[in-house]
């Protein structure tokens, strides 16, 4: 294995909670969240970027975990699709939309599309149409064609989300 | 018209069937609780790796794993050598791990399982394997020819002995009744699933020897046979395997077959006695998870002056790759469009499958459908062209209509093409677009699918298993599987709908082959037709059991009794009613008492193609249309999906919303079929596995859908409904060729319609 590995202590926020951890500091942050935190939401698609299955809001800026180092969270304030929905499962006006929108299938994209969604509305409350695609162009989904999750967003946008 | 038949159900309105019912699983999917094979961790599990293969086609000198061995972490090493040999595919031509030879580049050599997935990876790195590369062949006509290197030697010819083959009256006669004929070639690339979860599982031996795998399989119980057949070879046999269904991330036909990579899992952890997990990186998924067979089709169809289609001839050569999986089957779906998507009476066509060094491919959504009706559809256009009919005209002359016995056999139940055509024909503005060549232009194609499932196994049945508990909750163990097309909502909702309760009551369990009864599997559009009848039956008899006890105990006839609103209400008598629980618990409760369970096996009236390919393979046949307009850049070559209509027979949509998601998707595989997607292969080698360079559609692409579901209430489908799944996918591709000829009056004959065939298209139109 590789010698040089050096193990970091950071501290973060990790949704809404103070936590510390000694990590190795060639983890990336999505294996942080699933092996070290058993945060399974955010999902491995591609593990290079380029399906946003992975999505995790990083001081609110939606991240590919899957690129992101770990340590680089150190002091930063992280937010999981777990940390969306409340203690016992209320869900986030955005999840809701999802849901009664139709805009899940075989719900793999699901956790990471409804994070860039979130940081889409976190910065942009109205967007159009054309912007939601646009910004969440990085986001892949084999099942649905993207036309309902265009509308949940749209519909949750609609709603009072922040 | 299509007819129209009563609702099967008496008492006011349908009150759960179509509505737009939530996905019951989408809860928990949007907040991350779904498990998925990736979220599986099992105590003591170790992780699996595969050693792929260098070279396409090469002899394997030797293969040495000492320094894996010595790796620490490492708890087993595998190969062809030191493990019993063990089959797969229909004709078990493909040895889980390859001894003496491999014949294409993700051939599994070798395989570790470690303490992690890190160090796993680490160790196959480490396994020396030294091959004497062969000449390999990667053309399928080139592979046929006498003295191509011999792909698996004892089968002593690359053409898979296979029995594509189908006539139906006869041809040279209808090529004498022809006025006009057109004959071309098409062709259509390897292309892949891309579920955005990729593949894996997990394998678990118990004290007993008894096997339990993890698995995101759309097949749970065919794989479990596949499984049961290789505890055999393991000294095993007699012994129990279970298959517990993980969510599936995306499945579209990808995992209707078992794969080495599964039994790789089984002998790791057959080996370590530990349970072992082994999931796919996307790269590995690329290239080593088979995908849609490439197909190269001559066709040839004749009609009238009238416009009367006349004769159809296809042949079809497969490059089947390697080894043998469900792509090799596929020419007997092709069969469908090509003797019943419009009456033609005198119909030939022959496929071959032919081995060569590429990756083997498989089943995937349509199932040859969408390669026949690309060539079928682009041709009827041409066809009309040439015989100067219009080409809506000339679909709406050759139709297929309700109650007809095509030559294959089928016996056409409702049929809502006209109306599908009639649809998409006004919202597409037909007669105002058509014919301006001016770069922008529309198009059209028909399909026809299986809709109530498909013979292709003895059995097409599915089972189901319900109860009813003393809370009024029911509980239905269902073979049926979801992988995100909404099955499992709308068996909740045809149960809620029978026995009158809501669809919160209903718990839809699809999961564990100890559990449910048989089921053919997630394919050929069945869930909902076979899946839904099977739990409709054993609704109905629970509904029976309770109306028999409600009957003696409220003093009324059984005939006047039924379900509603958590309720049993007497139609002769407004003062009788009673709650559903209270009754449950009056069932259960008393001497000789008893809970409601039921249990049906549900297997649709088929039959199976006999041996010339014949006969009424499903219970019910799907119909659509397609439309499109496009607006074509004539500089490069980009096309522009301006308009996108797909209109649909569905019989009845159970749940519109889930239909439209099946059209929406269905649609956006089917545009990335057409216009970007190819798995380039150079000599046997993927290039663009990735998703950078293996393009999909992404949320700027995707058009917006026009939905138009067409209800046609077949009698035979759960409450009317027929398979909805596949169809979408298919006739995206000839209805944007038809389109980009009536823009530009090129005609693109090789997919995907990529903006540099467009570009030599026109140059090559410019210079004749």
């Amino acid at each position: 294995m590789d010698e040089r590995v050096m193990a970091v202590k950071i501290s973060f926020k990790l949704n809404g909670e103070d936590v510390c951890i000694n990590i190795d500091d060639h983890i990336t942050l999505l294996d942080m969240l699933r092996d070290n935190f058993e945060l399974y939401g955010a999902k491995e698609g591609c593990g290079y970027g380029e399906c946003g299955s992975c999505t995790v809001l990083v001081d609110d800026v939606a991240v590919n975990s899957c690129l992101m180092l770990a340590p680089a969270v150190n002091g930063r304030s992280v937010v999981t699709i777990e940390g969306l929905s409340g203690p016992r499962g209320e869900l986030d006006p955005l999840q809701k939309s999802f849901v009664e929108k139709g805009a899940v299938q075989c719900g793999f994209c699901t956790p990471g599309m409804v994070m860039s969604a979130k940081a889409l509305l976190m910065a942009k409350p109205r967007p159009t149409e054309e912007e939601i695609r646009k910004g969440m162009a990085g986001n892949l989904c084999r099942c649905t064609g993207y036309t309902k999750i265009v509308e949940a967003v749209k519909d949750a946008s609609e709603k009072e989300v922040l | 018209m299509a007819k129209v038949l009563e609702p099967q159900i008496k008492d006011g309105q349908l009150l759960k069937i179509g509505q737009r019912v939530p996905k019951l699983d989408a809860w928990d999917k949007v907040q991350g609780r779904t498990q998925y094979i990736h979220d599986v961790k099992l105590p003591r599990m170790l992780y699996g790796k595969i050693l792929w293969s260098k070279y396409a086609h090469a002899k394997i000198v030797s293969i040495d794993t000492t320094k894996a061995e010595k790796l620490p972490g490492v708890r087993a090493v595998i190969t062809g050598y030191n493990t019993p040999e063990i089959r797969v595919g229909f004709i078990k031509d493909n040895p889980v791990l390859k001894k003496d030879k491999v014949r294409q580049y993700r051939d599994e050599v070798a395989a570790v399982a470690a303490d992690t997935a890190e160090i796993a990876a680490e160790a196959v790195k480490l396994i020396d394997v030294v091959y004497e590369e062969l000449p390999g062949v990667f053309d399928p006509e080139e592979a046929m020819q006498e003295g191509a290197p011999l792909i698996h030697e004892e089968k002593g010819s690359n053409v898979l002995k296979l029995p594509w083959k189908m006539l139906c009256g006869d041809v040279e006669e209808g090529r004498k009744k022809a006025d006009f004929i057109v004959e071309e070639n098409y062709t259509l690339p390897f292309v892949t699933h891309c579920c955005l979860g990729t593949s894996g599982c997990i394998a678990q031996f118990h004290a007993n020897g008894n096997l339990t795998v993890y698995s995101p399989t759309q097949i749970r119980y065919l794989a479990q046979k596949d499984f049961q057949d290789a505890m055999k070879a393991l000294g095993l046999k007699g012994k129990r395997v279970q298959v517990i269904q993980t969510a599936i991330g995306g499945g579209f036909g990808s995992k209707l077959d078992t794969y080495p990579f599964e039994f790789i899992t089984i002998l790791l952890a057959h080996y370590t006695g530990r349970p072992v997990k082994l999931v796919y990186t996307r790269e590995e998924e690329f290239f080593a998870s088979p995908g849609r067979q490439p197909v190269r089709a001559k066709i040839s169809q004749g009609c009238t002056k009238e416009g009367k289609l006349t004769f159809r001839d296809v042949d079809m050569i497969l490059d089947n790759g390697a080894y043998t999986s469900w792509g090799a089957t596929t020419p007997s779906v092709m069969m469908m469009p090509i003797s019943s998507l419009y009456q033609v009476e005198n119909i030939r066509y022959v496929a071959k499958c032919v081995h060569t060094n590429n990756i083997y491919s498989t089943a995937m959504r349509g199932y040859g459908n969408p390669q026949a009706t690309f060539a079928i559809e682009s041709q009827i256009d041409t066809l009309a062209e040439k015989a100067g009919i219009d080409p809506w005209e000339f679909r709406m002359l050759n139709r297929n209509k309700p109650g007809e016995i095509t030559p294959q056999r089928f016996e056409i139940g409702s049929c809502g093409m006209e109306e599908c055509l009639v649809a998409v024909k006004e919202k597409l503005q037909w007669d105002e677009k058509r014919g301006k060549g001016n770069g922008r232009g529309v198009g059209i194609s028909s399909l026809i699918h299986v809709g109530g499932g498909a013979r292709i196994y003895k059995s097409d049945g599915t089972g189901t298993i319900l109860k009813l508990d003393d809370y009024g909750k029911v509980t239905v163990l269902t073979s049926a599987s979801d992988m995100g097309q909404g099955s499992d909502t709308v068996l909740a909702q045809i149960v809620a709908e029978e026995l009158g309760v809501e669809i919160e009551d209903v718990e839809v369990i699809m999961k564990d082959t100890n559990l449910e009864i048989w089921d053919a599997g997630a394919h050929a559009s069945r869930s909902t037709f076979v899946g839904g009848n099977s739990a409709l039956y054993a609704a109905r008899k629970a509904k029976e059991e309770i109306l028999e006890f409600a009957a003696g105990m409220l003093k009324e006839p059984k005939e006047s009794l039924y379900l509603r609103d958590r309720m049993v209400y007497s139609r002769n008598n407004a003062e009788v009613s009673m709650a559903l629980d209270k009754l449950l618990r009056a069932i259960h409760f008393r001497t000789n008492g008893r809970q409601v369970v039921v249990s049906e096996f549900y297997d649709p009236p088929t039959v199976m193609l006999d041996r010339e390919m014949k006969g009424n393979f499903s219970a019910a046949y799907t119909y659509g249309v397609h439309g499109v307009e496009v607006e074509v850049d004539q500089e490069t070559g980009h096309i522009k999906i301006l308009k996108y209509v797909i209109a649909m027979d569905v019989g009845r949509a159970l749940n519109p919303m889930a239909v439209e998601g099946q059209l929406e998707g269905g649609c956006a595989q089917g545009l990335g079929y057409s216009l970007m997607e190819e798995l380039q292969l150079d000599k046997g080698k993927v290039l663009n596995g990735n998703f950078l360079d293996y393009k999909i559609l992404t949320f700027p692409d995707m058009p917006n859908i026009e939905s138009v579901i067409v209800e046609t209430i077949d009698e035979k489908g759960p409450f009317g409904a027929k398979g909805i799944g596949e169809p979408p996918l298919v006739g995206s591709a000839p209805a944007i060729a038809n389109a980009v000829w009536d823009a530009l009056g090129i005609r693109i004959r090789d997919l995907p319609i990529t903006p540099e065939r467009i570009v030599a298209a026109l140059e090559a139109k410019k210079g004749s």
